[in-house]
């Protein structure tokens, strides 16, 4: 996602802070452009300050200091109403008083539509989530699926360009989470809006989004494109934080050409592409991907270093194998390896010698 | 909801076709039979009883106790209003004798009813219940209490006239034992004489021996029907009232009007042919009775109490002589049975109605002013954070730890001439000193003090169904485009109903019954209907009208609620949670 800040950012964060208490800070210093029409996710563990940051974008909360800008217009004395955002929240808030058809039309009877306008837009936004038949129904006789597609469809029907949602799908079972992210997907590209979606699920971030934010003790630690923040990870936290990882603890020894040398706790050397460190004698945490670590020495290059492994673990799940092994003093390092009719399958206490290429290797902050 | 109830009407509609198909797909056509081949359902309610039994067991304790003292005082409270036994069982014969007169002929009741009368009132005078009557009978016709008072302490000397007359015949007939020789059974006389010996000397306690049962000499009654019954009365007063036996005593004069009646009506050869005690007594007494000076019941009523002429009088005995009357309720909305049916009573007498419209119009003012006020404070509750909303709690609660006779009497020093506001406002300038604000024993002072009283009870489920009402639907309504305004009035209002409703009727219902502060600050225009049924059971002592007031106050709130059951709904009322 190239693009120039200064020109086309829809949504803009600058130098936002926010403190509830006036002694500690919840966001410290956030700044972020998003264009229109981009599906950004704000994932982070829970107190990381991304609710927060969803609550000022909506005007529930206000920034202690720094500007939101919306369009290109500052909004941090635009009462929430005013703003013409489209909000999907965690529990729906669906208003039970009303029936599906009524709670769509309450947006609408606010913005003064007339009555045809109206049912022709309730219609086109229930058809929309595939919801037509339930507008008689109340939200208490529909399935917490159902009610959030109604909530989706409710943020939906007074055409906002920018929709918030706030772990929508964070109270609906697994198989019903994989639907609807794929229908919120879908709709947001269908019909362009821009999208700040919340959420602590990594997978969710990476399939749905555009761009992840992720954010930590309230600032965001990496924003990038899924692909990129799963495969160069800028730094540790956020290498720990999405998918699974391995830590390799220890102290640079050179670097050149790109190519960085760690020496272990334990005394072993391995190639590294060094991301966080700057030169000889820094502590770091190297970080490798399960999937890409190989016992296969014949894919290794044959200059490559290796490092002895005694196999711990080894569990069968179908689609892969996923193997535990104690790999210089440590006892959580995980392979996975697909399952695959050459493959090898590993038996515990089995010695082995693995190894990675450099560039899958990534020296980070200590 | 509708649909809801629609959608589970269609269920349970399916419902027996699908069981009679699975009856049918297991080959029988009876009911389902449980494994060991009896009927599933029985077999279900075998299980399921000792778990009811068990849980009956564990309210009955409970049960009992609100049975004994609540609901059964409140049924016969009830019944009071209704019941009207003590005429007839007081009068009965002249009841019986009312029957066939009518008060619209404009003529007194014939001499026969006057008879009666005077055999009635005798007996109530001397069981000293004629009193109770007249009382009874002055709530319908006032005056009437002291017809039956005097009546009753002349009644007795009515007879006098025949007794002298006899007197002057033969000493005997004022002395005990010639009385009771002629009327008593000797085999009574017998058992008699050796209950008293046992008495005197102590040997037993007349209390809880009683003397012997009288029985009447053999015959008697056939020559002097009316004495016989007479002494027979005596008789069984003398026993269970005096404890004594019939013949320690010379008899009431009633019985003397009686042989007086009785020689009349005796023929000579019956009085020949009687040879028992007395019977040298009683041939010439039948001899000279035809020229006993007399003198008609009718003349000796009038001559005790002309009241006894009055027409209306007899016209309110008879309307109220049924053991059953609607006159309670008649007088509790300002109605009366009268002689031609039912009319309204004089426009000055009118009160029930005002009070009732008073009690209503007031409670409903006391229920809104609780709405107003308390709405406020329960939506500040429910969305202050916990500690603040504790402390705010406790400020609501207070009131409720506070004796209420204390939070009367402090409206009595707030509000009255004299009191704290009135000095506040004089001192202030805004009124000045000699035209204080009235603002106690009016309905203002009632008013004030009752809804103070009364707002926990408004306050408390309108928090507890607020605390339900997420803050997101506020905010979902404003990011939808909602004014802060249309945001309450049109989402969080509507969810608030329910505790509006359950408020409302908690304060309502208990408003209409209150008693204690209407009567402390209400003065005369303050008062409600409970104040008046007070009166009538602690000071007019008139239960039976207490008792219709009350049916009527019951009746009212029984109504309201299920009008608001058909308007609001009853399970929209949410109490907690």
């Amino acid at each position: 996602m190239a693009y120039d800040q200064s020109t086309d950012a829809f949504v803009a964060f600058e130098r936002v802070q926010k403190s509830y208490d006036g002694e500690t800070l919840v966001v410290k210093d956030l700044n972020l452009a998003m264009p229109k029409g981009e599906f950004l996710t704000m994932l982070g563990p829970s107190g990381s300050g991304k609710t927060t940051c969803l609550m000022m974008l909506a005007g529930f909360e206000t920034a202690t200091h720094g500007e939101i800008l919306l369009d290109g217009k500052p909004i941090n004395n635009i009462p929430p109403h005013k703003r013409g955002i489209g909000m999907v929240f965690q529990n729906y808030a669906l208003f039970p008083h009303m029936t599906v058809a009524e709670n769509l039309s309450f947006p609408l009877e606010v913005r003064k539509i007339g009555k045809s306008d109206r049912e022709a837009k309730i219609k086109r936004a229930l058809d929309m989530v595939q919801m037509g038949a339930f507008g008689g129904r109340r939200p208490a006789q529909l399935s917490g699926g159902q009610q959030q597609r109604i909530a989706l469809a409710r943020a939906l029907v007074f055409e906002p360009e920018l929709v918030l949602m706030d772990e929508p799908l964070g109270a609906l079972d697994k198989q019903l989470r994989e639907t609807l992210q794929f229908e919120i997907t879908r709709l947001a590209h269908e019909l362009g809006i821009t999208v700040v979606y919340v959420t602590h699920d990594q997978t969710e971030a990476l399939t749905m989004s555009d761009r992840v934010a992720v954010f930590d003790d309230g600032r965001i630690q990496q924003l990038a494109p899924p692909d990129e923040l799963y495969e160069s990870p800028q730094n540790s936290f956020v290498a720990q934080f999405i998918g699974e990882n391995n830590t390799l603890e220890g102290v640079v020894k050179n670097i050149t050409d790109g190519l960085a040398h760690v020496q272990l706790d334990s005394g072993d050397i391995i190639d590294c592409k060094p991301v966080n460190v700057s030169k000889p004698g820094e502590r770091t945490k190297v970080s490798i991907r399960p999937e890409r670590v190989e016992y296969n020495k014949d894919r290794l290059s044959p200059d490559a270093h290796t490092l002895k492994a005694e196999v711990l673990e080894f569990i069968y799940m179908g689609d892969i194998f996923r193997t535990r092994l104690r790999v210089a003093g440590n006892d959580d390092f995980v392979v996975k390896t697909r399952n695959a009719p050459d493959q090898v399958r590993l038996k515990p206490g089995q010695q082995i010698e693995i190894g990675w290429l450099p560039e899958d290797c990534r020296a980070l902050d200590a | 909801m509708a649909d809801a109830t629609q959608t589970n009407a269609g269920a349970s509609g399916r419902a027996p076709d699908d069981a009679s198909g699975q009856a049918q797909d297991s080959g029988a056509t009876g009911p389902v039979l449980a494994a060991d081949g009896t009927p599933l359902k029985a077999s279900l309610n075998r299980a399921l009883r000792a778990q009811k039994l068990r849980a009956l067991a564990l309210i009955a304790p409970l049960l009992i106790f609100v049975l004994v003292t609540f609901i059964a005082p409140i049924v016969d409270m009830l019944f009071r209003s209704v019941e009207n036994q003590i005429v007839s069982e007081t009068l009965p014969r002249t009841v019986a004798e009312l029957s066939d007169w009518e008060a619209t002929s404009n003529t007194l009741p014939d001499d026969a009813t006057f008879d009666a009368l005077y055999y009635d009132l005798f007996l109530a005078s001397e069981y000293k219940n004629h009193t109770r009557l007249g009382s009874r009978l002055n709530y319908e016709q006032t005056g009437m209490s002291s017809m039956f008072r005097r009546v009753g302490r002349d009644v007795g000397d009515f007879g006098d006239l025949y007794l002298d007359q006899f007197e002057d015949l033969d000493e005997r007939w004022d002395e005990a034992e010639p009385w009771a020789a002629l009327m008593a059974h000797p085999g009574y006389l017998e058992d008699a004489a050796e209950w008293r010996e046992s008495r005197d000397a102590d040997r037993i306690d007349p209390r809880d021996t009683p003397a012997p049962r009288f029985r009447l000499a053999p015959g008697i009654e056939d020559l002097l029907p009316k004495t016989a019954q007479a002494y027979t009365h005596y008789a069984a007063f003398m026993r269970t009232e005096e404890e004594e036996t019939a013949d320690e005593d010379e008899p009431w004069t009633l019985v003397s009007t009686m042989l007086y009646e009785d020689l009349m009506a005796a023929s000579a050869a019956d009085i020949a042919a009687y040879d028992g005690p007395m019977a040298d007594a009683l041939q010439t007494a039948h001899a000279a009775a035809p020229d006993f000076e007399t003198m008609t019941r009718k003349a000796q009523f009038l001559e005790a109490d002309d009241e006894w002429g009055n027409l209306d009088n007899w016209a309110t005995i008879k309307v109220y002589s049924p053991s059953y009357t609607s006159g309670y309720f008649l007088t509790a909305v300002d109605m009366k049975l009268g002689a031609d049916g039912i009319v309204s009573q004089p426009e000055d007498q009118q009160i029930y109605g005002l009070l009732f419209k008073r009690t209503l119009f007031m409670s409903m003012v006391i229920t809104i002013s609780c709405i107003l006020l308390g709405y406020p404070v329960a939506w500040l509750l429910a969305n202050l954070p916990m500690r603040s909303a504790n402390l705010l709690m406790i400020l609501v609660l207070l009131p409720f730890w506070t004796s209420l006779l204390v939070r009367t009497s402090a409206w009595k020093v707030m509000l009255q001439q004299q009191g704290v506001i009135n000095d506040v406002l004089v001192w202030l300038g805004v009124v000045a000193d000699e035209s204080r604000l009235i603002m106690i024993n009016n309905q203002f002072g009632t008013i004030v003090a009752m809804t103070h009283i009364l707002l926990p009870f408004m306050i408390l489920p309108l928090y507890s169904v607020m605390q339900t009402i997420q803050p997101s639907y506020l905010r979902a309504a404003k990011s939808l485009g909602a004014t802060p305004f249309t945001a309450f009035w049109r989402v969080y209002f509507p969810q608030s109903v329910p505790g509006i409703g359950a408020g409302s009727i908690l304060v309502f219902i208990l408003a209409i019954g209150y008693y204690i502060t209407p009567e402390i600050v209400g003065g005369t225009s303050g008062t409600f209907i409970s104040n008046r049924i007070a009166y009538h059971i602690s000071s007019s002592l008139n239960w039976g009208l207490a008792a219709a007031l009350g049916t009527i106050l019951l009746g009212a709130v029984l109504i309201l609620y299920w009008a608001y059951d058909r308007i609001v709904g009853i399970d929209n009322v949410k109490l907690g949670g």
